[in-house]
């Protein structure tokens, strides 16, 4: 088999899985698991076999491993779809695979396969708990869990075919399918309001973007007349969409495609404006926020810019707003994230700002830093979702114990000490944590943070090189609040008195992304690093040759790596001091409304354009133009055939069919019957009188016939 | 005008005469007696006609039998000697008209036909009226079935009556 | 010396009379009266044709025998009738007896 089919294959496995499980195995828990992770581990194989075919592939960004087929007649062409792994495709592949398969095996700890059923569990709702046979309160299973395997198969399979398409349509396919799953899944627990409301929002956010999307994609395909990245990227082509103007905003083509597409992603990757659906997701159960906003879905957003790169990077406007966006996004995001109280939601703020950070990125055109940060941010935002998901099975552990539903076991005021309750939770938080804050030298999140600072500096953008140092420091301030207030100190509720480690389903995937999170930045270390010589960036090399152009690296700048030490350090210190010694919400200095409400954009969504939508559809069209337009138009027809039928009614079928027809023969034929009946009286005298009259008369008759005539 | 038209003018007259009293008459029994007289002159007619052997059945069979038959009849069906009420029925001027709307029909149908005036034949008076009567009625080229069948007519008419008028109360019909 | 005219006249006047009687009278005795009248004018009838035709030819004395016969087993039975009609309705009201009506 070349390693193009083993490409072909590599999205089957889940796809397989999922129809397996919907169709055959959908009863039993243990078998839809075994068939999920183990799709999940196939295409995993798959996946390393290919990654590690191209590192050892000299030139793949020229030649990359593509194989295509002839799918839609198009006239005298057709319209090609098939898979492309170049450089940089070949790094996405490979921390998708991995975050893929810890989210799948985590996701069988998650749900607590192997408890017993729950005493009012209903399918819908988040399980309650059982009690066993001693009597103690137990988590229980997740009434829906082959349900759930199912889905995130679906949505392994999208993400996968994304990665591997070399094209944009089935790009859209696959983006398309990872928005249904979201909806599917951010939903799961159905029978809660707030998750069904969520989902509608998250599918309805995200659908806005990809409405401009595909009007990106149509724009590229009559203008190009294909879709296929190989086919746009030639040069000529190129350069025919960065000269043609469009009439908005005096783009040019490619501009103008770059924004449209640009806008999917603003979508997709939560950026502001359309950022109001990723905090709700949390919603849905941890292993899929950590794959939605971590893994794969927000990161299908970002990949999609770096994959267009070539095209959008045409136009100085386009590049001018992606920037201003993606930095926007990364402060605004920070500064709401210092304000939660709910553990899920800093990280969904957090998600939201570093997404901020890879857009300017490559809005300042620094592609290779973007890219590097994608693929750590993956591996330590993951780890970080799933850690917070261990903490809250930890507390649910504890609410059992105690009793008391009332308390919210996501509650990070609730929380505290957990350090010494569920260690290797902690631990890998820990690194997570300092990955995501940008620790120096040891986490991988300082190097790609690190290039993204380097690379705005370098090129001139000092607007976007300080906010995005602020919203550095930031990170690393409520990062390290969120630690803090869970792990450090003592423990503030009964409730996380009693809590205990989650099981090695839960455990081991925590432990082997936090290996990826520390030693993933090691490939991308910069070559004049510290003023020392020394190899260029495997990283750098290897992806930046996915472009025609290899980018060249950003020197090595002393501002650039002491603002990222300070932010960093200083951040994280001061996140520890504030918060050390705070045990209840009231002594948070920092809960000021404005942040804590997000700055009421979704109230402001909600009056000027849900609210109006609402009217439009329930009063103008249901009411107005549905009930009262068509439907009366329809009444009128109804009516008038009442009346035309009452009118035939009674003017026509009872007067002359009934009375005059019916009655009228039936009276006709009476009256004579009255009236004839008493010829025959009996009366033998009157008989003979008659027929002597009719004698004569017949007489008459013959002699006037036979003698007159 | 003979004698002979003046005689049966006279007897023409008693005829329809009688005739006439017969149904017009209240008494039943008066009724029946001017049947006699009607009959009477009706053989008074055949033995003008020369049909002796009739005149004298017509008076034998008719009056001595029949009409006393029929003042039989009317006495066993009274319950008092005298008739009461109108004999007649309310609508007999509209019977009247019938009738001579008949008798006028009847007569201008005769009177179309050419022998409706012809006179009598002589009567050779050595003819036997009678015997050749009897001959015809018993002989086997002539009407001697007719005869017989008129013979069991009569039987069929006895037993008939007898049985229809029979009273199961004064004998005992079944023993 | 005399027509046959004025024999079928008188034949023809008797018949409706006979006619009229059975008609108009209410006594069921009456019309068998009334009855007997036409026949005779029947016999009448047959007899002058009898006599004012070919006298050789016995048909119509013989015919005229036949009706007597008729008449006298009609009178019989009819007056048979009304006797048991008599007995059972205790009426011989022509009009009374009108069970044979619708």
């Amino acid at each position: 088999m070349t390693i193009e089919t083993l490409i072909w294959f590599i999205p089957l496995p889940p796809i397989l899985a999922f129809f397996l499980i919907v169709l055959f195995t959908n009863r039993n828990k243990a078998l839809s698991h075994s068939v999920a992770v183990g799709a999940a581990l196939l295409s995993w194989l798959g996946a390393m076999i290919v990654f590690v075919r191209a590192i050892s592939t000299p030139d793949l960004g020229k030649t990359p491993f593509a194989s295509s087929i002839n799918w839609i007649p198009t006239a005298d062409t057709w319209l090609k779809i098939g898979v492309q792994i170049d450089p940089f495709g070949a790094v996405v592949l490979f921390f998708v695979a991995w975050t893929v398969l810890m989210i799948f095996l985590y996701s069988v700890g998650y749900h607590n396969y192997g408890q017993p059923k729950g005493d009012h569990d209903v399918a819908g709702l988040p399980p309650h708990g059982a009690t066993d046979e001693h009597g103690h309160h137990v988590l229980s299973v997740e009434p829906m869990y082959s349900r759930f395997f199912a889905f995130i198969s679906l949505f392994a399979f999208g993400m996968f075919t994304l990665v591997v398409s070399d094209n944009l349509l089935t790009l859209f396919a696959g983006w398309e399918i990872m928005g249904l799953c979201s909806y599917l899944l951010i939903g799961f627990w159905y029978g809660k309001e707030s998750a069904r409301n969520a989902a509608v929002k998250a599918f309805m956010t995200t659908r806005v973007g990809d409405v401009f999307m595909l009007l990106g994609i149509a724009f590229v395909y009559s203008a190009t007349g294909s879709l296929s990245y190989r086919d746009i990227f030639q040069p000529q082509v190129l350069h025919t969409l960065a000269t043609v103007p469009t009439p908005i905003f005096g783009l040019s083509a490619a501009g103008l495609i770059g924004l449209m597409l640009f806008i999917g992603t603003i979508g997709k990757s939560a950026q502001f404006p359309l950022h109001v659906w990723l905090p709700d997701a949390m919603e849905g159960p941890t292993p899929v926020s950590a794959m939605i906003h971590a893994a794969t879905m927000v990161s299908a957003g970002v990949y999609m810019v770096i994959r267009m790169f070539p095209l959008i990077s045409l136009d100085p406007k386009t590049m001018t707003v992606i920037a201003f966006i993606g930095t926007f996004t990364a402060i605004f995001a920070a500064t709401i994230a210092v304000a939660q109280n709910d553990i899920k939601k800093v990280l969904a703020y957090s998600t939201i700002s570093q997404l901020g950070f890879m857009i300017a990125a490559l809005g300042v055109g620094a592609y290779v830093a973007a890219a590097f940060h994608l693929v750590t941010h993956a591996f330590f935002k993951a780890l970080l979702f799933l850690g917070s998901g261990s903490v809250i099975h930890g507390m649910e552990h504890g609410v059992l114990h105690t009793g008391d539903h009332k308390v919210d076991p996501q509650d990070m005021f609730n929380m505290g000490g957990l350090r010494k309750k569920m260690p290797i939770t902690f631990w890998t938080f820990l690194i997570g944590g300092f990955a995501l804050s940008g620790f120096p030298l040891l986490t991988a999140g300082f190097w790609s943070k690190d290039e993204i600072l380097s690379g705005a500096f370098s090129n001139g953008n000092f607007v976007v090189f300080v906010t995005l140092a602020v919203a550095a420091f930031l990170t690393a301030f409520y990062t390290m609040r969120q630690i803090t207030l869970t792990f450090l100190g003592g423990p503030r509720t009964e409730e996380a008195k009693h809590a205990h480690e989650t099981p090695w389903t839960m455990t081991l995937p925590l432990i082997v992304l936090a290996v990826f999170a520390i030693g993933y930045g090691w490939v991308g270390i910069p070559q004049d690093f510290l003023g020392l010589h020394l190899n260029p960036s495997w990283f750098h090399e290897f992806v930046g040759s996915t472009l025609v152009v290899m980018p060249a690296e950003s020197p090595f700048n002393w501002i650039v790596f002491g603002t990222s030490l300070v932010v960093a350090l200083g951040g994280l210190f001061f996140g520890w001091l504030a918060y050390r010694n705070v045990t209840v919400a009231e002594q948070d200095k920092l809960q000021i409304p404005l942040l804590k409400n997000k700055y009421y954009i979704d109230e402001f969504y909600s009056f000027v354009l849900i609210k109006p939508a609402y009217w439009f559809a329930e009063t103008f069209v249901y009411q107005w133009m549905d009930k009262g337009l068509i439907d009366g138009i329809l009444h009128l027809f109804g009516k008038a055939a009442n009346g035309i039928g009452s009118i035939i009614r009674n003017y026509f079928d009872l007067p002359v069919i009934n009375r005059f027809f019916g009655d009228g023969t039936a009276h006709v034929t009476q009256w004579f019957g009255r009236n004839l009946r008493p010829i025959q009286s009996g009366r033998i005298q009157q008989y003979m009188l008659v027929s002597l009259i009719v004698l004569l008369a017949i007489a008459g008759l013959l002699y006037y016939l036979l003698v007159i005539v | 005008m003979t004698a002979m038209q003046i005689f049966f003018l006279i007897v023409g007259l008693v005829i329809l005469g009688s005739a006439l009293m017969v149904v017009t008459t209240h008494n039943l029994i008066h009724a029946a007696l001017w049947l006699i007289v009607t009959l009477f002159g009706v053989a008074v007619l055949y033995a003008i006609l020369n049909a002796s052997f009739l005149a004298v059945v017509q008076v034998v069979v008719y009056i001595g039998a029949i009409a006393i038959l029929f003042i039989f009849a009317v006495m066993l069906t009274r319950k008092e000697i005298r008739d009461h009420g109108p004999q007649l029925n309310s609508g007999w001027w509209l019977n009247v008209i019938i009738a001579l709307l008949t008798f006028g029909g009847l007569l201008w149908m005769l009177q179309s036909w050419n022998g409706f005036s012809k006179t009598a034949a002589d009567f050779p008076s050595s003819y036997d009226a009678v015997g050749q009567l009897g001959k015809a009625l018993i002989s086997p080229d002539a009407f001697v079935l007719p005869f017989e069948v008129a013979s069991v007519l009569l039987l069929a008419a006895l037993v008939g009556a007898v049985y229809i008028a029979f009273n199961p109360h004064s004998g005992d019909f079944r023993k | 010396m005399i027509p046959l005219s004025w024999y079928l006249i008188i034949s023809a006047a008797l018949f409706s009379i006979g006619l009229f009687g059975v008609l108009s009278r209410k006594n069921a005795v009456a019309i068998l009266l009334g009855i007997e009248l036409m026949l005779n004018a029947a016999n009448i009838n047959l007899v002058s044709f009898w006599r004012y035709g070919d006298i050789s030819q016995m048909a119509g004395q013989v015919f005229a025998v036949i009706v007597f016969a008729v008449a006298a087993s009609e009178v019989a039975v009819g007056l048979a009738l009304v006797i048991s009609v008599y007995r059972r309705r205790n009426t011989v009201i022509a009009d009374d007896l009108d069970l044979m009506k619708w």
